[in-house]
């Protein structure tokens, strides 16, 4: 079978010192490193172990600046065959929406039968564009699968529902899944492996390859700004006896939705 | 007694008929087809050894000759398991007086009377009687060993993992070993009996010949032409029989000696030999039986299924799924049975030799700390091979999760924790910000001493603590002592004992290169695996490395510090860190720091020295857990407050972290306390004043 | 004055908080006079749907046993042509995992843009306006939707919004039939709840931890009740592990579990390095512990200092007081 992967290069916060660049819509990006997003690991896992079991090709495509190149890197360390990138400045700023019509476009041509990505990306969160490309491409979506089974034309999803309860679904293929942490272990993808596949082949691809201009160009969601939440220093000790202190903390939680 | 001896010389085959045949024919038939057997059996064997990959070890000839004299022919390792060790001891020393009779009958198939070149006349007489003096002690040891196989079990003897006995192999080659003796003892005790001689020289054969007392001399012949046959039958079995079992030790042990891995043993053996680091290779490690080195093959030929490896090693005794001895063991039958001696080798694909034979978890469970090599009598080395296994499961992406987090760190950060690089240099400052008197050094900027923090010390707040105690002893004494602050990364020691080889170069680079561009001296480390990387890891880089235990004692030794006394009636005992000691080889330095602190009171632990007992901390650990009954750290603290200490005393970050950790998981917060060699010398040299330690 | 149409969020036989919560946010955006909606598909939804219609002006009921089990495919189907015609300035979904599942795909079938995980919502001229964080809650975002004729969506963070007050009825119920031709083309085989003591506590949104300061097994219980006042997973550090009180699967750290919770409650933990390095993803970080030195202190957003015997009981107590 053959499958599509779409992942992304995400920065690695933790520990960072965050600082917004002065036009407001980007971090500064001296101090970060960066990765694949970690859901897209578990969606490329997922990828090259239906491969393995089931023959086909895996290829990884990715929405992203030159650095970018990194994540389809990995990818292809991990097993994928081919990659595709996806590299314009125009879509430097793309919205969930744009994102899903730049992949839709880099994936038209290459037929699939299952499309995966990740849930939801670390750094923008929305968790939306799986769905949107699965509408765009016209194939049914499941989406935060815990796991992943492919009997013939159809994939067998298992995925997080309401109440914290897993549905098991049937889906028609073509079709897409994100893939929720946890739908497998990721194989460790060692320096070596890296330098294994430095040479092979990447497909760069500008919008207007794609056919991306005018009014197809256009964001559905703008970006105003970025600001950072005020920034407290150590904990706040919350004082006075034990009720005083838990009626402050009770407090605290309602408000945080502790509660 | 020698006159008689001389006409008791038992009139072998040589001079008669058997089977119808002229003894000589007969016994040449037997010894020719005996002689084939076991030169195509060794032939066989020896195939499988050159399947293997290249391994140099013919350097460093003296160096091997005296390993060979001391620990193969000097036995040297076995008294440290005194009973079965003084056995052994016993019965290699026999073999080797017994072997010379054993040829002299192969002698006497052919020509009657034959004796050795040498052994003939008075030094034959004398050698007949330490002979069978030497039978009888044997024999005597093999009852005691039967009896220790039989009755007294040591649990050595059974692995947990074992899934079928060796035991069955070793009664055959007591009960061997016994009959050539018995065997013999009939052969000459027949002819004592026929002369009507007994004698205290010849203590066995007098008594096989009361024995024999009153058969007719004609009975007395048979019985010792066939005792004679049954000796020169059982030796030629023997011979054979000791390829295709456990005991190929008694031929391949004294040549698995002398081509033993040289020191440092804390040099890891090189992805593949005669390659120059970072070739490209397609594969790395071990996959399949072939990727061993021909002297890893033979060090599976060689084990003697003795279990000492297992015994000492804490990941077996803390109950992980890893027993070395069975890597050996379960390698050697996979070896034997693609490779039949006999017959073809069977169809079919063989199962994966890393990950069905040896599984994944048995070789994540290894610290690396060296304690089964370092007691194996024939030299079996483990870490190498567990880690050229590994280089495979990192190739094969198949790393536990936990493990994983970190090396992705180490990585993208140069540190396991995921800190930032350029907080790097943080620790010479202390939360009040004074500082300990290590400068972070820029590029070009020279000193004395550099000192390496690798990783641990660097981040770990409490860790961060030793760095500045040393640094403070150092700033004492005067030194001049630089670090490389946000420049140094990861040693990368544990990231290529884990087996990630590409990333170690990398570290490896950046180090090397951050080093070249300041001028130093020598460079110092408080973590035993960064030195071991430094020293031996680091080809290449030829700035001297040292421990700071060994620039302590240098300074202590040279009166450039002064501790005052520590008398607080605490017991003070050290434990000695893997990498420092068995890697290493430095057990003095730390002990010549503790014995100049006036008042200390030392006690020694009975697993010191190169007898230590791991932490746990090796090979990332801190970072990967994999199941266990115990944690090797309180197991080490039980051994610790058996010695009747309270304080623990190490020269390893490593150490320290899990001896704190076992502290409080076996509550013992109010009783014991860790602490590091420079912590407790910078104690003693400010009487007390030292530098808060955070909780 | 603005039509507000909100996608209702079951749970088993009952409506999620979400339901209540949406409903406020509609009523401001819907401003004075405007009228909010709300869609309600399944089977069997009537007495929901007449529970909505205590809240919400209209009901779009979608009862039909093809829409049993909620399903991101088959409910944007449906819900398509109503958006269509229906002149909706907002759809708002609760970003919940239906919520996740449905709106992208609803989001390109109704041609409107969608604006995700939303804090705050609220107007810029003629556009939807929305409140989000990013980079694991380290930033936050302001993100406006392009203005279009048919609206706009939105995904809204549970608890953003307080639940609003609602009566016994109301608004008028219509049933709705699905579109001809409807044909999902996944279909729900079976529903499972996660097999008891199966906790995987790095997907949880609340974890109250207890560390070595409990020092007892027996004493695990008060934290454990704790946790279920909260309706929080108990997780724990090392130590606790060690001393086999609690499964190894319930290890935060970085030789455990690395969770990213909502909120975080560290009882008894010192907050030693390990430990601190599984927390991901910034939650509200709480302490409780008996040292004032505790290195967790110097993490955490807030913090009692005290002996966590009193306090554990204390808090649950006024927990349990605070939700009823």
């Amino acid at each position: 079978m053959d499958i599509i992967v779409c992942i992304k290069r995400v920065p690695n916060l933790a520990e960072a010192e965050i600082e917004i660049a002065k036009d407001g819509r980007r971090l500064v990006a001296d101090d970060l490193d960066w990765d694949v997003n970690e859901w897209d690991d578990f969606a490329i896992e997922a990828a090259v172990r239906l491969k393995e079991a089931h023959g086909g090709t895996v290829t990884a495509i990715t929405v992203g600046d030159e650095e970018a190149e990194e994540a389809l890197r990995r990818a292809l360390a991990m097993g994928a065959d081919a990659a595709i990138h996806v590299r314009d400045e125009l879509l430097a700023g793309a919205d969930p929406w744009l994102t899903a019509v730049a992949l839709q476009r880099a994936i038209h041509g290459h037929p699939f039968d299952l499309v995966l990505c990740g849930a939801i990306a670390s750094d923008g969160a929305s968790g939306h564009v799986g769905g949107m490309l699965a509408a765009l491409l016209g194939v049914p979506c499941v989406a935060l699968a815990t796991g992943l089974e492919v009997r013939g034309r159809t994939a067998l999803v298992r995925h997080e529902v309401e109440g914290g309860l897993e549905r098991e679904v049937e889906m028609a293929l073509p079709g897409l899944v994100t893939a929720q942490s946890g739908l497998n272990e990721p194989r460790y993808v060692s320096i070596r492996g890296i330098r294994k596949v430095a040479d092979m082949e990447i497909a760069v691809k500008t919008a207007a390859d794609l056919g991306l201009a005018g009014k197809a160009m256009e964001c559905r969601v703008r970006l105003e700004g970025l600001s950072l939440p005020p920034a407290g220093k150590g904990a706040e000790i919350l004082g006075g006896d034990v009720d005083t202190a838990v009626a402050t903390l009770v407090a605290r939680l309602h408000e945080k939705g502790g509660l | 007694m020698g006159a008689a001896l001389l006409l008791i010389r038992a009139a072998g085959p040589a001079s008669g008929r058997s089977l119808g045949l002229p003894g000589p024919l007969l016994h040449g038939i037997l010894l020719g087809a005996a002689l084939a057997a076991f030169a195509w059996i060794l032939a066989r064997r020896v195939a499988v050894l050159r399947k293997g990959a290249a391994d140099p070890r013919l350097d460093r000839i003296a160096e091997r000759l005296r390993n060979l004299l001391v620990i193969g022919f000097g036995q040297s390792r076995q008294p440290r398991y005194p009973v079965a060790g003084i056995l052994h001891i016993l019965i290699f020393a026999g073999f080797l007086v017994l072997l010379l009779r054993s040829l002299t009958l192969l002698g006497e198939g052919f020509v009657a009377g034959f004796a050795l070149p040498g052994l003939g006349g008075p030094a034959g007489e004398v050698y007949a009687a330490i002979k069978d003096w030497t039978a009888l002690v044997v024999l005597a040891c093999c009852a005691a060993a039967a009896w220790r196989r039989l009755v007294v079990r040591p649990a050595r003897y059974h692995d947990r993992f074992a899934v079928r006995s060796h035991g069955g192999e070793a009664y055959v080659i007591l009960g061997l070993i016994a009959t050539l003796m018995v065997a013999d003892a009939v052969y000459e005790g027949s002819a004592l009996a026929a002369a009507g001689e007994r004698t205290w020289g010849l203590p066995l054969a007098s008594a096989a010949a009361r024995a024999l007392d009153g058969l007719s001399p004609g009975l007395l012949r048979r019985a010792g032409t066939a005792a004679f046959w049954l000796h020169n039958l059982a030796l030629c079995f023997f011979g054979c029989y000791l390829p295709v079992s456990k005991h190929f030790h008694v031929l391949s042990a004294l040549p698995n000696v002398f081509l033993a891995k040289l020191p440092p043993h804390g040099r890891i053996k090189p992805p593949r030999h005669g390659t120059k680091p970072g070739a490209a290779a397609e594969e790395i490690g071990v996959r399949r039986l072939a990727d061993f080195t021909w002297k890893h093959l033979l060090d599976f030929f060689s084990c003697t299924d003795c279990g000492r490896c297992s015994d000492v090693c804490p990941a077996y005794a803390t109950g992980t799924p890893l027993s070395p001895r069975m890597i050996s063991i379960k390698c050697r039958d996979e070896a034997y049975a693609a490779n039949p001696v006999f017959g073809r080798p069977p169809a079919g694909e063989r199962p994966a030799l890393v990950g069905a034979i040896v599984t994944d978890a048995e070789l994540w469970a290894c610290t690396t700390c060296r304690a089964c090599e370092d007691v194996c009598p024939v030299t079996i080395e483990y870490v190498d091979k567990i880690v050229d296994m590994r280089r495979h499961l990192v190739d094969e992406g198949r790393v536990p999760a936990t493990m994983q987090k970190a090396l992705a760190s180490i990585e993208k950060r140069g540190n396991p924790y995921g800190k930032l690089g350029k907080k790097r240099g943080e620790w010479v400052a202390d939360a009040t910000g004074a500082e300990c008197g290590v400068r972070v050094l820029a590029r070009g900027g020279a000193a004395d001493l550099c000192y390496f923090t690798d990783s641990a010390t660097a981040y770990d707040p409490r860790l961060q603590a030793i760095g500045r105690a040393f640094g403070r002893l150092l700033a004492t004494a005067g030194a001049d002592c630089g670090t490389l602050g946000p420049d140094e990364v990861d040693s990368g020691h544990e990231a290529r004992r884990v087996g990630e080889e590409g990333l170690f170069e990398v570290l490896r680079e950046r180090n090397t290169a951050a080093l070249g561009e300041r001028p130093v001296g020598r460079i110092v480390t408080n973590d035993p695996h960064a030195m071991n990387a430094l020293a031996h890891d680091y080809e290449g880089l030829e700035t001297p490395v040292a421990h700071h235990s060994e620039v302590l004692a240098e300074l202590l030794a040279a009166g450039r510090l002064t501790p005052g006394a520590i008398a607080d009636g605490r017991t003070y005992t050290f434990h000695d860190p893997c990498y420092l000691g068995r890697h290493n080889g430095v057990y003095d330095a730390p002990r010549q720091v503790l014995a100049a602190i006036p008042g200390l009171r030392m006690v020694e632990m009975a697993a010191a020295r190169n007898r230590s007992f791991c932490c746990g901390g090796g090979s990332l650990y801190l970072f990967h857990e994999g199941e266990a009954e115990r944690r090797m750290g309180e197991v080490r603290l039980d051994m610790a407050a058996a010695a009747g200490a309270q304080v623990v005393v190490t020269a390893c970050p490593f150490c320290l972290i899990n001896f704190e950790d076992a502290i409080k998981t076996t509550g013992r917060a109010e009783t014991m306390e860790v602490i590091d060699l420079a912590e407790l010398l910078l104690r003693a040299v400010t009487n007390g004043k030292e530098e808060p330690r955070p909780a | 004055m603005r039509r507000i149409l909100v996608v209702a969020d079951c749970v088993g036989p009952g409506l999620d908080d979400s339901c209540w919560e949406l409903l406020t946010a509609a009523r401001t955006l819907a401003g004075a006079g405007g009228r909010v909606a709300a869609a309600v598909l399944g089977h069997g939804v009537g007495a929901l749907a007449s529970e909505l219609a205590g809240g919400y002006d209209e009901v779009f009921a979608f009862d039909d046993p093809r829409l049993v089990d909620p399903d991101g495919e088959g409910d944007a189907l449906a819900l398509e042509p109503l958006i269509a015609r229906g002149g909706f300035a907002a759809i708002l979904l609760p970003h919940t995992n239906r919520g996740i599942d449905l709106a992208p795909g609803l989001s390109v079938l109704a041609g409107v843009p969608l604006l995700a995980d939303c804090l705050a919502l609220a107007w810029d001229g003629d556009a939807l306006a929305g409140t989000r964080t990013v980079y694991g809650g380290k930033v936050h975002a302001r993100v406006v939707a392009a203005a279009g004729v048919k609206g706009a969506m939105a995904t809204v963070r549970g608890g953003a919004f307080p639940a609003a007050a609602h009566g016994a009825a109301g608004g008028a119920v219509k049933a709705e039939a699905l579109p001809a031709g409807f044909a999902p083309r996944r279909h729900a085989i079976r529903t499972v709840a996660p097999a008891p003591g199966d906790v995987d506590i790095s997907q949880a949104e609340l974890l109250v931890a207890v560390g070595r300061g409990i020092e007892d097994e027996e004493n695990l219980g008060i934290v454990r009740e704790l946790a279920a006042a909260l309706g929080a997973e108990l997780c724990c550090s090392r130590p606790v592990v060690d001393k086999g009180w609690l499964p190894k699967s319930r290890q935060v750290g970085t030789s455990g579990v690395t969770v990213r919770p909502r909120v975080y409650v560290a009882v008894g933990i010192s907050g030693s390095f390990q430990h601190i390095g599984g927390i991901k993803g910034s939650p509200y970080l709480v302490a409780i512990n008996k040292d004032a030195a505790a290195p967790i202190f110097g993490v955490a957003d807030v913090g009692i200092v005290g002996d966590l015997f009193e306090v554990v009981p204390a808090l649950e107590a006024a927990v349990r007081k605070a939700k009823s």
